[in-house]
């Protein structure tokens, strides 16, 4: 079970997204945290990486590892990126808690030409069993918070973040369907990948594949 | 003035760092008489290893300003710390604000006073004078070593006054560059400053980007605004009022315009600070006791500590400097020689950018520092950007900020890495 903690988990999301990520590119990390990815990418993939952190102290540990991370916000500071600044925009475990989700999409789109989201699904059976069955707001192991307290205001299903980079004119050139220790990947997900993957990774493109 | 005591101790150029450099251990003091090389180290044994120097620069060497006037001869105040490495690449140049000096990490020799920058500059500090050189240089135009209006004009043999040129941040930078050269340096492993020393950290890393490997700007602006100049004029103009000042040529005129000078610093000092921290450490505390005199004396601890910053700040600054080095940051605009484009400034600038706001400065609020971190995007430069929460206002960079000193320690140290300079 010791693959089900939320570090465990983030760990499998983190080494995921790595995977998909071509060495030597650009690659700007929205919502980097204490730098964890951005350090994986620069000493395994060689990249040349930049990030956005909202919080100083996750900016500062980013800082003190030598990455080059600005202190911001993913709805406010991403149009002061110019267009076709990145090979790669990524956003982690981020997307649930921006207030624009589209928006923030959408310049994501402009900057990079490739854009790499990971979220939890909010499809998964578990999910559904608790607000379905038990009548509770969900609270997981990737979710893991009460409804008063959680700073994920705009979550998504694996089939609702597909309608949306269509709606986006994003073509889906690999998605990656994550339970457990289980690492999936799906040229297109369906209603069965929205109903056993916890954890979804989307690399997207704005040209066709 | 008869409160001016009360504040004496405890309280010098910010409201906090009185109490934090009594805490400094203090270094024996250098000698800085107006000899050249003079080695004159500092303290017990330490690797402070403090030199004060000044370097002048003939009339083959001339000093060419923004303004298209040649300087010459002008003379450079300069203090080092720690040692200079074999291959010459563990320099960093630490720039000092508007009314700052060269006693960066030493005690002003003027008034025994701690170095303004000691919390960081020393041994085992966030810049490691066991590791790094450290270059500290009073500006071009200033009062403490470097050629400025005080000083004798080789043409009429009396000080310049208002016929000294008038200087731009650039000028400040180029005169730093003729230092560099005849040290036989080739680049700066860093240039960092606050406020007017974060101006001139951005100025190097532009116009001499091959030479700059990081630039720490704190608490800055890219230019200086409306508000910024209208402050700026405030205070000339209450130097330029006082009767004392002759036009400059209170020199001659053995006087000083002492009050002048003491009200532009007064209205300057409150920029510096915040509100919140005004609201703090003097809410609307009265000075003696409970009871208000009815009258106009300094009834309240802010009346009080402001006259005092008046009063002391003119026994180490000269007013016709405090003139050409506030129009100097008046003139400041990064972008104006780059078609007003900010980012252009910064294209081909390889150097590594930390950029460091305070969310109580209104003098220089975050949103200029965002200004600069986003030109450099835009030039995909290297960059990080650091907003500290604090209530200490524009002169927080001065103080020993716990998250400031987190950032900078992990930026310098990690830049150091990249340029192979190991403990």
């Amino acid at each position: 079970m010791s693959q089900n903690t939320p570090e465990a988990q983030a760990r499998i999301d983190l080494l995921v997204i790595a995977d998909l990520v071509e060495p030597g590119s650009r690659v700007l990390d929205v919502g980097c945290g204490a730098g964890d990815l951005l350090h994986l990418l620069s000493t395994e993939k060689q990249v040349d990486g930049r990030g956005i952190e909202l919080s100083q102290r996750g900016v500062n540990a980013c800082v003190t590892r030598g990455l080059s991370v600005v202190q911001g916000d993913a709805d406010e500071d991403l149009r002061d990126y110019p267009d076709d600044a990145f090979d790669y925009v990524i956003l982690s475990q981020t997307i649930q808690a921006t207030h624009n989700p589209r928006e923030v999409l959408a310049q994501m789109q402009r900057i990079g030409r490739r854009i790499i989201v990971s979220f939890p699904n909010f499809g998964h059976w578990r999910i559904r069993w608790q607000l379905g069955v038990h009548g509770r707001m969900p609270v997981t192991h990737t979710l893991d918070y009460q409804w008063y307290n959680t700073p994920n205001i705009h979550l998504c299903t694996v089939l609702d973040f597909a309608a949306l980079c269509g709606e986006l004119g994003l073509h889906i050139e690999q998605t990656r369907m994550l339970s457990g220790d289980q690492d999936r990947r799906v040229k297109k997900p369906g209603r069965r990948d929205n109903l056993f993957a916890e954890q979804a990774v989307f690399l997207v493109s704005r040209d066709p594949a | 003035m008869t409160s001016k005591t009360t504040f004496e101790i405890g309280i010098d150029d910010t409201l906090d760092c009185g109490s934090e450099r009594s805490k400094i251990e203090e270094k024996k003091r250098s000698d800085m008489s107006d000899t050249q090389n003079t080695n004159a180290t500092g303290g017990p044994a330490s690797t402070l290893n403090h030199q004060a120097h000044s370097a002048t620069f003939g009339t083959d060497e001339p000093l060419t300003l923004d303004s298209g006037v040649s300087l010459s001869p002008f003379t450079i105040g300069y203090n080092t710390y720690g040692t200079l490495n074999d291959d010459k690449s563990n320099v960093v140049l630490v720039c000092h604000a508007l009314t700052g000096d060269q006693h960066a990490a030493s005690p002003n020799p003027t008034n025994q006073k701690a170095g303004w920058w000691q919390a960081i500059i020393g041994p085992g500090k966030t810049i490691d004078t066991d590791r790094f050189f450290v270059i500290c240089t009073n500006v071009i135009g200033g009062c403490h070593g470097s050629t400025g209006p005080q000083d004798e004009n080789p043409e009429t043999g009396k000080p310049y006054g208002m016929s000294f040129p008038v200087i731009t941040i650039a000028d400040m930078v180029r005169a730093q560059t003729k230092l560099i050269d005849r040290l036989g340096i080739q680049s700066l492993f860093c240039v960092i400053g606050g406020s007017m020393g974060g101006m001139q950290a951005l100025q190097w890393a532009v116009d001499y980007p091959e030479r700059v490997f990081s630039a720490i700007p704190l608490a800055t602006a890219p230019r200086h605004s409306a508000q910024n100049i209208a402050f700026h004029e405030v205070g000339r103009q209450a130097v330029m009022a006082d009767p004392e000042w002759h036009d400059g040529d209170y020199y001659e005129h053995d006087t000083r315009p002492h009050k002048g000078l003491a009200v532009a610093r007064m209205a300057a000092h409150i920029t510096y600070l915040s509100e919140a921290a005004l609201f703090r450490k003097f809410d609307r505390n009265l000075q003696d006791a409970d009871k208000i005199s009815y009258g106009f004396g300094a009834d309240f601890q802010i009346e009080s500590y402001l006259r005092y910053q008046g009063t002391s700040f003119v026994d180490r600054f000269d007013a016709n400097s405090y003139l050409y080095i506030t129009r100097a940051t008046d003139y400041f605009d990064l972008a104006r020689d780059h078609d007003n484009v900010l980012a252009k400034a910064f294209i081909n600038v390889k150097t590594r950018f930390c950029v460091v706001s305070f969310t109580s400065d209104w003098h220089y609020p975050t949103a200029y520092s965002k200004e600069i971190v986003k030109a450099l995007n835009a030039a995909a430069g290297n960059v990080s950007f650091v907003e500290i929460d604090t209530d200490k206002g524009h002169d927080a960079f001065f103080l020993d900020e716990p998250e400031m000193i987190a950032t900078l320690t992990g930026f310098i140290s990690s830049a150091a890495q990249q340029r192979g300079l190991n403990s």
